[in-house]
C-alpha cells in the first residue's frame, strides 16, 4: 500500500507538467463532435439527404454502425469511417445522439402523399415503428420528422435489395408499390 | 486499462485540477484588461475559427469569446470547383455570414486586421483595437509562397485558391476564352490545401470546355511525381468524360510567368503557353503565424500539440486548420471543422482546470468528376501516445470504389451541413 501512494505522487507530478500525456480517452462528446461535419452539430442534419442522428435510437444506432463496418449495409463514406471506431466508442456516439433534441426536417412534403402514406402506414409499417415513427422497438429507428430525401434513398435501397430486411419486414412490405414507400416517406418526413 | 488504475486516475485527474485552476485565475488577472471574465480570442472566420468559436460557447458560456476576422462574409474553397464548372451559377450557396454566431451564442464578433500578437502579454493587435486573451486559437488559412514563382500576378493568372474575386476573376477567363483555347493549370508540390482540390478543378475546367468551349483543352502541370490524392478515380474519370481534354503532366515545376506572353516556365526551362492560366502557387501558413513566430523549422507550418493544438513554440496559442501539422490529417476544410473541436473541448478544460480528452478527428472530402458523380476520401484520427502525433485509425482512410451518383447528392448536403454548422 505504501509503495502504491509514492508511485500516485510520482505520477502526480508528471500530470502537472505534462497534462497530455495524459489526457483521458475520447470521451462521447468528443467522438460525436467530429460526426457533425456532415451530419450536424449535436446531430442535427441541415438536410436534405444527410440523415440526423439527434434523437436515433441507440440500438438502431449500434446495429446500423455495425452493418457500415461489416459490410451488411451499402454505404458511401459511412463503409469507411465506421472502421475507425471501437464497439465501445460506437455505444458511446449511440448514447450521445440518443440524448440529444431531436429537429424535425423542414424540405417540403405533398400532402396528397401524406395522406396515402398514412393508410400504407397503418397497414404495414406501425407494429415496428411505433407512434408514427416517432418511437421505436428494439432496434429499428426513429424515422419521424427524418429528412425526406435520405427516407427516399433508403427505401430505394430496400426496394432494389442493395439493403437487407428482417424477415418481417420483407413479409409486411413484400406487397407495396414504389408509389406506396414514397408516400410513407412523405408521411413520415411530415411528422413533427 | 484496469479498473485500480482508472480508478487511479481519476484520483489524479483531481490533484491536477486544484493545482490548474491556481495557476489560471493568476492568469486571468494578468491578462483581463476589463472584467476578471475567461476570455478567448479567435483569429480567422474560415472552416476552423468559426467552429472553435461557437463550440466553445456551447461547451461553457461563462468563457468570453471574440472571433476576429477581416471581411464580413467567408466564402467556402470546397465546392468553388463546381462554380468554375458551371454547376453552380454563382457563389451565393458558398458564402456565410457571422451574424447568427453572434446572436445565438453571443460570439463577439470583430471585423478588423490582425497586425501583431504579443504572446508574453497575452493580446491581439488588430487594425480595430488591442484583445487580450486567456487562450488564442489560430486559424488563419494559408498564405502563398509567391515568391517561389518568378512574376506571379494574381491579377493575370488567378489562383483560385482562396475563394471569392479570384474564382470569379478565374471564371469570367474561362468565359472569355475563345473556342479551341488552352486552359494552363499548375499545381505546387504537397503539402498544400485540399489534397485532390487540383484535381477536382481540373475535371470541372475540362467539363466547362466540352460543354461551352469545343476543341479547347487543359494542359495540367503537377510539380508532384503523381496524382496526390484519389489517382486511379480521377483517371477513371478523366478517361470516361474527358478524353482529349486534358493532357496531364507529372513532375513539371512551374517556377516562372511571363505575363505578356502568357506562358509559363517549368523550371525556368520549357515553355507552355496558354490563353488562360490558372496558378496554384506553392503554400505556407497563413500570414499571421509567421509574424506571431508559430512556424516551425520547415518555415512553412505550425507545430502543435496532438491533443489541445496548442502551439509547441508559444504557450496559450493554439493553431489549427490548414497552418498546423495535424500529423496524418490532410489540410482540409473537414479536417479544419473536426481540428477545431478537438481544440475546442480541450481548450474549455484547460481553461476550467480539468483533465484534457484525447483526441478524435474525423475527414471527409469529396471530389466532383461531372455534373453528377462524386467521389470521396475518408478517415478517422486518434493520438498515438508513443509517437505524441497524430495518425489515422486503421481501415478507416479509403476512398470510394468506383464514381457515385449517390455521392454527389451526399456530398451536397455535406456542403449545406458544414456550412449551416460555421454559420448557425
Amino acid at each position: 500500500m505504501r509503495r502504491k501512494w509514492s508511485g500516485m505522487a510520482l505520477a502526480l507530478g508528471a500530470l502537472v507538467m505534462s497534462a497530455v500525456a495524459h489526457a483521458a480517452p475520447p470521451s462521447a462528446e468528443m467522438l460525436s463532435n467530429a460526426c457533425g461535419g456532415c451530419h450536424g452539430a449535436n446531430g442535427a442534419s441541415a438536410g436534405p439527404s444527410m440523415p440526423s442522428l439527434a434523437g436515433q435510437n441507440k440500438d438502431f444506432f449500434i446495429d446500423a454502425m455495425k452493418k457500415f463496418k461489416s459490410g451488411e449495409r451499402p454505404g458511401t463514406v459511412m463503409s469507411r469511417l465506421a472502421k475507425g471506431y471501437s464497439d465501445e466508442q460506437v455505444v458511446a456516439m449511440a448514447e450521445f445522439f440518443a440524448t440529444q433534441k431531436p429537429k424535425a426536417q423542414d424540405a417540403t412534403v405533398d400532402r396528397t402523399k401524406i395522406a396515402k402514406g398514412k393508410s400504407v402506414y397503418n397497414s404495414a409499417c406501425k407494429r415496428c415503428h411505433l407512434e408514427n415513427g416517432k418511437e421505436f422497438e428494439e432496434d429499428t429507428p426513429v424515422v419521424a420528422g427524418q429528412w425526406l430525401r435520405y427516407l427516399q434513398i433508403q427505401m430505394a435501397e430496400f426496394q432494389s435489395g442493395a439493403r437487407k430486411m428482417s424477415e418481417k419486414k420483407a413479409e409486411k412490405v413484400k406487397s407495396l408499390t414504389a408509389a406506396d414507400w414514397d408516400a410513407v416517406a412523405h408521411y413520415y418526413a411530415s411528422q413533427k | 486499462m484496469t479498473m485500480e488504475r482508472r480508478n487511479f486516475l481519476k484520483l489524479l485527474g483531481a490533484g491536477a485540477a486544484a493545482t490548474a485552476s491556481v495557476g489560471l485565475a493568476g492568469y486571468a488577472n494578468a491578462a483581463s484588461s476589463a472584467g476578471g471574465g475567461r476570455k478567448v480570442v479567435v483569429i480567422g472566420g474560415g472552416y476552423g475559427g468559426t467552429i472553435a468559436a461557437r463550440y466553445i460557447r456551447m461547451m461553457d458560456s461563462s468563457i468570453e469569446v471574440t472571433l476576429i476576422e477581416r471581411n464580413d462574409h467567408y466564402v467556402s474553397c470546397p465546392f468553388s470547383n463546381l462554380y468554375l464548372g458551371g454547376i453552380l451559377p454563382d457563389l451565393s450557396l458558398l458564402t456565410i455570414k457571422y451574424d447568427k454566431l453572434a446572436s445565438n451564442h453571443g460570439i463577439k464578433v470583430v471585423q478588423a486586421e490582425v497586425t501583431g500578437i504579443d504572446a508574453e502579454n497575452h493580446s491581439v493587435t488588430t487594425s480595430n483595437g488591442v484583445f487580450k486573451y486567456d487562450r488564442l486559437v489560430v486559424s488563419p488559412g494559408v498564405e502563398f509562397r509567391t515568391d517561389e514563382i518568378a512574376g506571379y500576378d494574381p491579377e493575370i493568372m488567378p489562383h483560385a485558391w482562396k475563394a471569392g474575386p479570384q474564382t470569379v476573376l478565374l471564371r469570367k477567363q474561362l468565359e472569355a476564352m475563345k473556342p479551341g483555347g488552352t486552359v494552363v493549370l499548375s499545381i505546387p508540390l504537397a503539402p498544400f490545401r485540399c489534397p485532390p482540390g487540383p484535381y477536382e478543378r481540373t475535371s470541372m475546367i475540362a467539363m466547362y470546355l466540352k460543354q461551352h468551349k469545343p476543341g479547347s483543352k487543359i494542359i495540367v502541370l503537377d510539380a508532384n511525381p503523381d496524382i496526390v490524392s484519389k489517382k486511379g478515380l480521377f483517371l477513371k474519370g478523366w478517361k470516361k468524360h474527358y478524353e482529349g481534354i486534358i493532357d496531364y503532366r507529372p513532375a513539371k515545376k512551374v517556377t516562372e510567368v511571363d505575363n505578356k506572353n502568357m506562358s509559363v516556365l517549368i523550371e525556368g526551362i520549357d515553355e507552355v503557353k496558354g490563353d488562360v492560366i490558372n496558378i496554384i502557387p506553392p503554400q505556407k501558413a497563413g500570414h499571421i503565424a509567421h509574424v506571431a513566430g508559430l512556424v516551425g523549422a520547415d518555415k512553412k507550418w505550425c507545430p502543435v500539440d496532438p491533443t489541445t493544438f496548442e502551439s509547441t513554440l508559444h504557450k496559450d496559442i493554439h493553431v489549427i486548420g490548414d497552418s498546423s501539422i495535424a500529423g496524418a490529417m490532410p489540410k482540409s476544410g473537414y479536417s479544419a471543422n473536426s481540428e477545431a473541436k478537438v481544440c475546442a473541448a480541450n481548450i474549455v478544460a484547460l481553461m476550467s482546470g480539468r483533465e484534457t480528452t484525447d483526441m478524435s478527428g474525423v475527414n471527409t472530402c469529396y471530389s466532383f468528376l461531372s455534373e453528377k458523380e462524386a467521389v470521396s476520401v475518408t478517415g478517422v484520427y486518434q493520438v498515438d501516445k508513443e509517437k505524441n502525433a497524430i495518425v489515422a485509425v486503421a481501415g478507416s482512410v479509403g476512398v470510394s470504389p468506383d464514381l457515385s451518383e449517390l455521392e454527389a447528392v451526399y456530398a451536397q448536403s455535406w456542403v449545406k451541413n458544414i456550412l449551416n454548422e460555421m454559420s448557425s
